[in-house]
């Protein structure tokens, strides 16, 4: 392919592709994100490829693996254009019949489309799936319809349009200005306008400037940056080159957390093709403008996450924070003016340029515009991303995308903002989603995160947790954080074990209190969070393991015993059989028990004792009753009359 | 204990130099020279880090300060199977610290340990980004999802 010079060519280039396509042709797409590689979709690949080779129809129905649609509850995902029609958990041994039953009879096969977990109502249309139903994919969407390396995919669905009229069109201040007026706030977590941002670095005096892109996604639970970095490329490359245009910048950095080495791959290729078609590179598209990115991997540091540290460990050292001011827009890399913005603030970016500032900020609330994709996961029925606007309530999010809790459990709470953020409980559920909001709740938005916590979750538990996670991740140049954390973790994992004292409270607040005052970076500051709001929403729970020493949510190992209810034990010896540590005793036809003693507390016997039993049970708090008479332990069966 | 110097014959000098050559020797690319040299050998020995030291011309405290700071980096060896636990929020809530406890006990080595047979290495990372298929354990790349404490046990017998 020639290098592309002028936007003239470029139209003529798209249409060329969109020319040869025929949208009436059956196209079978598959999920090969890298929650449905686990579940088998590369399997299902080769399935298809092969099944469509046996048919003959390799150059009559169109196939393409793309990256995340999101439904990762129910993986592998096959979509059939132009129908529209959504599989689930689709496995090889189903795909001669999809090919021979959908492509070639439009027959819906109803065993592999959406049914309703309560009321078994099925869905083959995919936008017609409650999950997707109410989500508002805007930026998100190009996932499904793009294959990550193929920039003809790309150009078909009009990319590169945004770049066109940022380099042809607008001004770098007129760039600025739509994305101020667009209302875009940092996707990555501190909320902070991105244009307000671009301004500082473009108006810092300083030579060369650099733009950066942190694709350093360390929260768990939170994947929505890798699976955009995974499944379109472009769209984030397209984005920065827009900020670099406006801000001024030649340079610039893909920062990827070690950990994702398919969006590595994904994303140096598509820099190979955006420099081949002269989308990157020098005199970019004609215009004049030259900017080249390089990508840098990660070494597997959760603080790197911040921009200060990122700078450090992309200069090649120890990623460790230092105080701002100044900030990177004045003294960033090699202390040149820099900007740093998350994957998804970059990918909203082509949006806010094609679409216009007034039509972004038409989405959302007053103080937080556009959308932003969340990852629903933990106890949750339809684990996955899924993008809204931002305004809906967690309610919304939950209930009606998410599907609820699973096995009829009740929701204890939602958990926002990564490590550092808050756990939000049911009296708060029809919070708006949105920065402001979430703060003012005592959790924050963070990068999207939302760990969704049943009854059976212990609130002390997680946020001891936290603490761990961050006590670990603090990169220990300063005191608050470094020590901090560890004394409050010392008492968090006490209080979980029963040995909490009446005075852990004063002295994990006073910990807390000076962890966000006196903390150099983001990490520490917020790193009290999981405690805080915690105990502000859940006193109750940190009294009950201090003071009667007991779990209400069955769930600190020290503070339960495990015990077979007798009227419900049957014999049938599972749990004999299972248990590792041979704590129980029992026999044919004999009342199984647990001796307290050699019993370690693993569970085994729980988790195996058949549901329709439910012998074994968690007792907290309350002595364990003792065992039953050996006379009476011989289990007598009702004899069937026949 | 295996010493390092058996091990080194894998990676020569002039493999190493190759790496560093490819990053065109800037010492910034420190931390991209070692990724590469871990991932090709497995771990980083100290007559490997004293070479890179003399190359980049960086000092070997500041490379032993990266090697130590940075989790992807290990100073020891590491077994024939390196088996991660997710340890993400969404697993923790659903019971991924008994998978853990389950583990330690059939392989006896704790996170952050290899076996003396040079079989296991034991890591929790973070998150694998796997949420729907909690808790998950991956053992040298392949996912196992929906695993148990009870079902840990076919897993780890089946490495060998």
């Amino acid at each position: 392919m020639p290098r592309i010079n002028s936007p003239v060519e470029l139209e003529a280039f798209r249409q060329e592709i969109v020319s040869k396509r025929d949208p009436n042709k059956p196209c079978i797409t598959l999920c090969s994100g890298t929650a449905c590689h686990a579940t088998g979709s590369k399997e299902v690949a080769l399935a298809i490829e092969q099944e469509l080779e046996n048919q003959g129809l390799t150059n009559k129905v169109g196939f393409r693996r793309t990256g995340c649609h999101g439904f990762c509850e129910k993986g592998p995902i096959v979509v059939i254009d132009p129908e529209e029609i959504c599989y689930l958990q689709v496995t090889p041994e189903d795909v001669p019949e999809i090919i021979s039953s959908t492509i070639k009879e439009h027959q819906v096969i109803d065993r592999l489309v959406y049914a309703d977990p309560t009321t078994g109502e099925k869905t083959a249309h995919e936008p017609d799936i409650p999950f997707y139903k109410h989500q508002q994919r805007m930026v998100f969407g190009a996932n499904r319809r793009i294959a990550p390396q193929s920039i003809e995919d790309y150009l078909a669905n009009d990319g590169g349009k945004a770049l066109i009229k940022a380099l042809f069109e607008l001004t770098p201040d007129q760039v600025i200005t739509e994305v101020k007026d667009a209302g875009l706030r940092g996707r990555g977590g501190a909320g902070f306008p991105s244009g307000v941002k671009w301004e500082f670095a473009r108006k810092s005096p300083g030579e060369p400037k650099y733009v950066v892109v942190n694709c350093d996604e360390g929260d768990p639970g939170a994947y929505m940056d890798r699976s955009l970095m995974e499944g379109n490329p472009f769209g984030v490359l397209e984005g920065l080159v827009i900020g670099a245009y406006a801000i001024g910048s030649h340079e610039g950095y893909f920062y990827v957390r070690q950990e994702y080495p398919l969006a590595l791959e994904n994303l140096s290729i598509a820099i190979e093709r955006a420099e081949e078609h002269g989308l990157l590179g020098k005199d970019i598209l004609g215009s004049g403008f030259d900017f080249d990115v390089k990508v840098h991997r990660g070494a597997g540091a959760f603080v790197c996450g911040e921009e200060t540290a990122l700078l450090k460990s992309l200069e090649g050292k120890a990623g460790e924070p230092r105080p701002r001011p100044p900030y990177p827009a004045v003294k960033g890399l090699w202390d040149k003016p820099t900007n740093i913005n998350n994957v998804e603030t970059w990918a909203n970016v082509p949006l806010i340029i094609n679409k216009g500032a007034q039509a972004f900020a038409s989405i959302g609330t007053e103080g937080s515009k556009g959308t932003k994709i969340f990852s629903l996961v933990g106890k949750i029925n339809n684990t996955g991303l899924v993008e809204v606007p931002m305004g809906i309530s967690l309610r919304d999010v939950i209930f009606e995308i998410g599907g609820g809790i699973p096995n009829g459990k009740k929701f204890k709470a939602v958990q926002t903002g990564g490590p550092s953020g808050g756990c939000i409980p049911e009296e708060l559920l029809d919070l708006k989603v949105g920065f402001d909001e979430l703060t003012k709740a005592g959790s924050m938005m963070g990068s999207g995160g939302m760990i969704i916590m049943d009854e059976d979750t212990c609130m002390v538990d997680v946020a001891r947790y936290f603490i761990n996670f961050l006590t670990d991740e603090s990169c220990g140049k300063c005191v608050p954080c470094r020590e901090g954390l560890r004394q409050m973790h010392k008492i968090l994992t006490r209080i979980t074990e029963g040995k909490g004292k009446a005075s852990d409270i004063a002295t994990l607040e006073s910990l807390a209190e000076t962890a966000v005052e006196a903390s150099l970076c983001a990490l520490g500051s917020t790193a009290a969070n999981p405690f805080l709001s915690t105990f502000r929403y859940f006193k109750d729970e940190y009294t009950a393991h201090i003071e009667d020493k007991r779990c209400p949510a069955l769930a600190c190992k020290q503070l339960i015993s495990y015990y077979i209810d007798p009227a419900k034990c049957t014999g049938c010896g599972l749990c004999l059989k299972n248990c590792p540590d041979e704590a129980i005793d029992g026999g044919k036809q004999k009342i199984h028990i647990i001796d307290q003693e050699k019993c370690t507390n693993c569970g085994t016997c729980f988790d195996v004792c058949p549901a329709k039993f439910s012998s074994v049970i968690k007792i907290s708090g309350e002595p364990v009753p003792a065992p039953i008479p050996e006379d009476k332990r011989t289990i007598v069966r009702k004899k069937k009359s026949k | 204990m295996i010493s390092s110097t058996c091990l080194k014959e894998k990676m020569d000098t002039a493999k190493i130099d190759r790496i560093i050559d490819k990053h065109q020797g800037e010492a910034s690319a420190l931390i991209q020279v070692l990724l590469e040299i871990q991932s090709e050998n497995n771990w980083l020995p100290k007559e490997v880090l004293a070479q890179v030291s003399e190359k980049l011309q960086v000092p070997l405290s500041q490379i032993q300060h990266i090697a130590t700071f940075y989790k992807a980096f290990s100073l020891v060896p590491k077994g024939r199977h390196q088996v991660h636990i997710c340890m993400g929020t969404a697993c923790h809530v659903r019971g991924a610290a008994r998978v853990l406890d389950k583990v330690q006990n059939l392989t006896g080595i704790k996170p952050g340990e290899t076996d003396l047979e040079l079989k296991f290495s034991l890591e929790t990372v973070n998150c694998l980004g796997c949420c729907a298929l909690g808790p998950v354990i991956e053992i040298d790349g392949k996912t196992h999802g929906k695993i148990s404490p009870a079902k840990t046990s076919d897993v780890i017998a089946s490495y060998d």
